[in-house]
């Protein structure tokens, strides 16, 4: 996924931006090989102009409370001070945060979140994907992908709601054990099921979704290497393993790499929703931590280091992951220069 | 990817198998269909019962001892004693004014600067382009954005489930890779005829873009339509919740609902029962899906090619 479109060629050319295909794109103004900056503002006012309220959104929501994480120095309170006149206390919030073992404890459920998917999760779009790609009559095709996309456009709010009414203590299946005199089950509320529940939810929701990339990387296989293999004798599950699975490994590794990056993260707010009903020992993770403790302890400096740690690791992880990408020969995230 | 591959692995498709491939086991083909049904079946199903048990009666409820999978009576008694006012009437009109409106504003912030940044060559452009980029490697954390929101003094207004998430990085440039490939000749041919780039986003850009609004717009309305944790945060007054909060507090957190089964004020509409408390629910949920099922059939045929432009070209 290269976020990075194309630049168009030109490069410091700065007088002819609009004149790459007609030279006289420019009007009677003659594009010399410098443009001063004047010249040049007077040129592109518009798309500053343009660019001014998103950029205005970038700098208040997501680059000024980035600069707000200093408060995890602080003793922070907004009543007593705020950003400024809140003491700094150095690294004290930090050196609570290793010593509290609940954030131990949020920290291993999240590690074992994430791994217990990278396992069961992960590999799920793929085999969808391959499944699809080989039905042939394309009226079946749409109608399966239509079905799965469906649920990725869902609010955990509904996707919990709906996995209660079938697994939940008066859910469905319950109500059908219940029913042939059996003990009902209430999967909902168990803290050891918990983690198989949060990815059978997470399946659900989003593995149809995470199909589309693997079905686009599918379609650009040349097909020509199936037919000149098969030729060759090459059966199904060796045209498999030796021209799709190379074929899907780019996407495979970039994706891999996110989900690394994004190791400390499980998914806010499907856990939020079910603290309560399991418990904290199984269903904290690392951002329900942050939140209560930022805001149902009130302890706002606390939880921002928490939360800073958490995207400086974060950070390192999809740093690394990229590197180790790289030294295997893929493309990974960002190309090595 | 190429258009041309993709057309052509479409047209030998349409004509069956390709000659080369051998058939298919009798086994390996059940095998594919049962799974393909099953996953269908897997997504259709907890909605299935969902809409039917929010139709069915008091009797049937009882009858089945909860849930209703097989249809039986049907009566929308629950959605006209929803609608008839109350708690979810209310938080169905601010979620509808609060996707609509936060859509309307996110398309044109979105639009205005994607185009901005979609000039090559333009002043700035590429700072401007680096910082968007940047912000896909850190978020800002929950507290840091709290006490910005607070300190505008936007808490427990509609404008803080609005503004603080109306541009998203990644729409944007998405959106930016689609106005780059518009062909350069249709842009310079405008300005030559002394069209300024407002004139040329809006009469040329926007009007050749309208597949790709129609799955940005898809997007930021999901986004808005299912925002949960920014309304928990930032909406303190029960008048102003949004549906999802709703939803989460009737059903996810099993609360009843207020006078005796009511959804309203009036505990039923004249002449007619009230509906069973479980159809209330179950209908709360309905409620909540059907935006995404409304839309979801127009943009669908956008997304393949959009998203996959987006995602996989480079």
């Amino acid at each position: 996924m290269s976020t990075e479109a194309p630049e168009a060629p030109g490069p410091g050319a700065a007088g002819t931006r609009a004149a790459s295909t007609s030279p006289q794109a420019l009007g009677s103004k003659p594009s010399g090989r410098r443009v001063s900056l004047r010249q040049r503002l007077r040129r592109d006012w518009a798309l500053l102009v343009m660019v001014l309220p998103g950029m205005a959104l970038f700098a208040v929501f997501h680059y000024l409370p980035s600069l707000g994480n200093i408060i995890a120095f602080q003793d922070y309170s907004p009543y007593s001070g705020g950003f400024t006149g809140s003491p700094w206390i150095g690294l004290a919030n930090f050196r609570l945060m290793f010593t509290d073992a609940a954030f131990w404890d949020a920290l291993g459920n999240t590690l074992t979140i994430t791994g217990f998917q990278l396992i069961f999760y992960f590999p799920v779009p793929i085999a969808l994907a391959l499944a699809l790609n080989s039905v042939i009559s394309p009226r079946i095709r749409s109608l399966v992908q239509g079905v799965v996309y469906l649920p990725h456009f869902f609010s955990w709010v509904l996707v919990v709601s709906l996995f209660q009414q079938i697994l939940g203590g008066a859910g469905l299946l319950a109500q059908t054990l219940r029913q042939h005199g059996m003990q009902p089950l209430d999967i909902m509320t168990s803290p050891d099921a918990f983690i198989v529940l949060v990815t059978a939810q997470t399946v659900w929701k989003d593995a149809g979704w995470g199909m589309i990339v693997f079905l686009a990387a599918l379609s650009t296989i040349d097909p020509n290497l199936y037919e000149v293999s098969a030729t060759d004798g090459a059966g199904r599950w060796r045209r498999l393993w030796h021209i799709t699975l190379p074929g899907l490994r780019p996407v495979i590794v970039l994706l891999l790499i996110l989900r690394l990056g994004d190791a400390l993260s499980v998914g806010f707010e499907q856990f939020i929703l079910q603290r309560q009903s399991v418990g904290a020992g199984a269903a904290e993770v690392l951002d329900t931590y942050v939140y209560y403790k930022g805001f149902l302890v009130q302890d706002f400096g606390y939880g921002a280091a928490v939360g800073l740690f958490k995207g400086f690791v974060g950070l390192l992880l999809i740093l690394a992951a990229n590197r180790v990408a790289h030294r295997f020969g893929e493309q990974g995230i960002y190309q090595k220069s | 990817m190429t258009v041309t591959t993709a057309a052509m692995v479409r047209r030998k498709r349409r004509s069956g198998r390709p000659i080369w491939e051998e058939p298919p086991t009798p086994a390996g083909r059940v095998g594919k269909a049962l799974l393909l049904a099953l996953v269908v079946l897997a997504v259709v199903f907890p909605l299935w019962v969902v809409v039917i048990t929010s139709l069915s009666s008091q009797q049937t409820i009882d009858a089945t001892g909860g849930l209703v999978v097989v249809p039986q009576g049907i009566t929308p008694a629950a959605y006209l004693q929803i609608f008839s006012g109350g708690v979810v009437t209310r938080a169905v009109l601010v979620s509808t004014f609060i996707t609509a409106a936060g859509t309307a504003l996110s398309l044109a912030v979105t639009a205005l600067s994607a185009y901005g940044l979609s000039r090559p060559g333009s002043l700035w452009h590429r700072p401007l382009l680096f910082a968007v980029l940047l912000t896909f490697l850190f978020g800002p954390g929950i507290i840091p954005s709290y006490l910005v929101v607070k300190s505008l003094g936007l808490i427990d207004t509609y404008a803080s489930l609005i503004i603080p998430t109306a541009l998203n990085a990644f729409n944007l440039v998405v959106l930016r890779a689609f106005f780059m490939n518009i062909p350069g000749e249709l842009i310079d041919s405008a300005r030559i005829d002394g069209a300024g780039d407002f004139t040329i986003l809006g009469r040329i850009v926007l009007p050749l873009s309208k597949a790709a609004l129609a799955v940005i717009g898809l997007f930021y309305a999901v986004g808005y339509w299912n925002a949960f944790f920014n309304a928990m945060l930032y909406i303190n007054t029960t008048e102003k919740w949004p549906l999802q909060l709703v939803l989460r507090l009737y059903v996810v957190n099993g609360a009843a609902l207020p006078s005796g089964g009511s959804s309203g004020p009036q505990s039923s509409i004249a002449g007619m029962a009230p509906a069973p408390t479980l159809s209330l629910k179950m209908a709360i949920i309905v409620i909540a899906a059907v935006p995404a099922l409304l839309i979801y059939p127009f943009v669908q045929r956008h997304f393949t090619k959009g998203v996959i432009v987006g995602a996989v070209k480079g």
